[in-house]
């Protein structure tokens, strides 16, 4: 087994306890801390597999940038835990319904590589050690998967584009900052210098 | 090979170098906020600290001495796990960023070959530590500063990340040492000049330049970008309610973070460990000479923009990050691919 063994089974040890909290624990802000852990052990375990730029650039995208906002949208939820408990036997059936399918496909995923290995083995694996495996991944992405890469992208942007619609709303009376506008002030339009008289005021 | 030779010793080293890399580090760290704060202070004509050993010297220390040995006031309302483990987060995270930073040739704890990419992972890390101690305070300006801080950390990094990408397109490898060692030669030998100072990427990209500058700035919450701390507006924003050691720890993760952002800058814009002229007596100086040297005259520049700059507007902060700098670094990258492709100086 070896050390990596010993690292193996200790990542993957708390990761599935840190996903088990994530379900379990009470304060919902505790669970995207948990989650965060999750995260960063399924970083830990592609860096096992010699896949230490997908390991980066899941810490990157996942732990740096979608979790923080997940934490900050929990965290700036006024969220009522008791009634949050209320629904659990009203969600549980369609919960389950959804674990029973993810843990079929698992099954029939883990079952096809025990039952025919040769046949999962023909999909494409970058040659290890001549080449890094960030440039592995670029040679196929920009040449092989360009379009899927491409169309990926576009997908993104039409999301950014739908939520930018659906929240830009220009309303009418809203003091905006015109930064063009501040920055060409001089004094000659900002001070007026008035002499004043002792005892009188302006 | 046996055990011990594969893991035991490997790992000796390992924990052996780590240890004096972060002993130097956290005494280099106390002499730069003593140094840090004297610059601010010439700057407003005062002497600064001055009562503490030769010259104040020993200032950072009695500090040091001062936050352990005061009382830890946890807030009764509190979320007492999340509130202590906020500042060790900061810290840790701080402080293992530097495990793949090159200080000289070959001077380096782990020379993995997506380096920078580790280092942008962990500074993007660093906001946890802050959101995290925010939140747990369970009190007004603790949670604005969070938030704030969440904001700013999250908009900075996207124009740091595409800076980088630039100076990668030149450099074409990901590892920090590879990134110096191809500032070897670059724009000044392309001119047909000797190897010099000319051929680091801080003058071919000198728009990227200062770009990191300012999102380094930024990223580490200094001033005029200390938006999660202004005291004006907040009191001590995130720290608030913080006191004694975990206080000092989320003091020491800021200017950790601050030393590894200069650090940074010096790997990728500033050559590194290399001399500034390839003759004979600059290269006989240590390499390490040259890479303190230039960290340290990033630090005094970001130590006088904190002395000289006005605190920005927090609107002004958010204009600057996604209107400014993100559409000129994207552009950039853009301009740089297409610049290498056209001339064929892509490596």
């Amino acid at each position: 087994m070896g050390l990596p063994g010993v690292f193996f089974y200790l990542f993957s040890a708390v990761l599935l306890g840190s996903g088990l909290m994530v379900v379990a624990a009470r304060n919902p802000v505790h669970s995207v801390l948990f989650l965060i852990l999750a995260f960063v052990n399924a970083a830990a375990l592609f860096l096992l597999l010699g896949a230490e730029f997908l390991a980066l650039i899941l810490i990157v995208v996942y732990v740096g940038a979608v979790a923080v906002l997940f934490l900050f949208v929990v965290m700036m939820l006024d969220v009522d835990f008791a009634e949050l408990r209320q629904g659990f036997l009203h969600y549980l059936p369609t919960g389950a319904l959804i674990g029973i399918v993810i843990l079929c496909e698992v099954l029939i995923a883990i079952g096809g590589y025990v039952i025919a290995p040769d046949e999962i083995a023909t999909v494409p694996v970058p040659t290890p050690g001549a080449i890094s495996n960030t440039e592995a991944i670029g040679q196929l992405l920009y040449t092989r998967y360009l379009f899927y890469f491409q169309l990926a992208g576009l997908v993104l942007l039409v999301a950014m584009i739908g939520a930018i619609v659906l929240t830009l709303r220009h309303k009418e009376g809203v003091k905006r900052q015109s930064i063009a506008a501040q920055n060409a002030r001089t004094p000659a339009t900002a001070i007026e210098i008035k002499k004043v008289e002792p005892g009188r005021g302006i | 090979m046996s055990f011990w030779e594969a893991y035991f010793w490997p790992g000796i080293w390992m924990a052996l170098t780590s240890v004096v890399a972060m002993v130097v580090l956290l005494v280099a760290i106390a002499f730069l906020l003593y140094g840090d704060r004297k610059v601010w202070a010439a700057v407003q004509s005062r002497r600064g600290p001055n009562v503490v050993g030769p010259f104040g010297l020993f200032q950072s220390f009695a500090d040091l001495i001062k936050f352990v040995l005061k009382e830890p006031i946890i807030p009764s309302s509190a979320n007492k796990g999340v509130f202590l483990l906020a500042p060790l987060v900061a810290t840790v995270l701080a402080l293992s960023a530097w495990a793949v930073m090159p200080v000289a040739e070959g001077w380096v704890i782990a020379d993995i070959n997506v380096g920078i990419l580790y280092i942008f992972a962990i500074s993007s890390l660093g906001v946890y530590g802050i959101i995290m101690g925010g939140w747990a305070s369970n009190s007004k300006y603790p949670f604005l500063g969070a938030l704030r801080s969440a904001a700013q950390m999250v908009s900075y990094e996207v124009s740091i990340g595409f800076v980088i990408i630039c100076v990668l397109l030149v450099v074409g490898s990901l590892n920090l040492t590879d990134i110096v060692t191809a500032q070897a030669d670059g724009l000044g030998t392309r001119l047909g000049l000797a190897p010099s100072l000319l051929d680091w990427h801080w003058l071919a990209l000198f728009p990227m330049f200062v770009v990191f500058f300012i999102s380094a700035l930024a990223e580490t919450n200094r001033p005029p970008f200390d938006l999660p701390e202004a005291e004006s507006e907040l009191v001590a924003g995130f720290a608030t309610e913080y006191s004694s050691t975990p206080f000092l720890m989320f003091f020491l993760a800021e200017y950790v973070a601050i030393v590894l952002m200069c650090a940074l800058g010096t790997v990728l814009f500033l050559g590194g460990w290399l001399p500034p002229l390839d003759v004979a007596w600059l290269n006989w100086v240590p390499g390490i000479i040259w890479f303190l040297l230039k960290v340290l005259f990033l630090f005094f520049m970001f130590a006088m923009v904190k002395a000289i700059v006005p605190r920005y507007r927090y609107d002004q902060l958010m204009r600057l990050g996604w209107k400014v700098f993100l559409p000129l670094s994207l552009a950039s990258v853009v301009v740089v691919a297409s610049f290498l492709q056209i001339t064929g100086w892509a490596p």
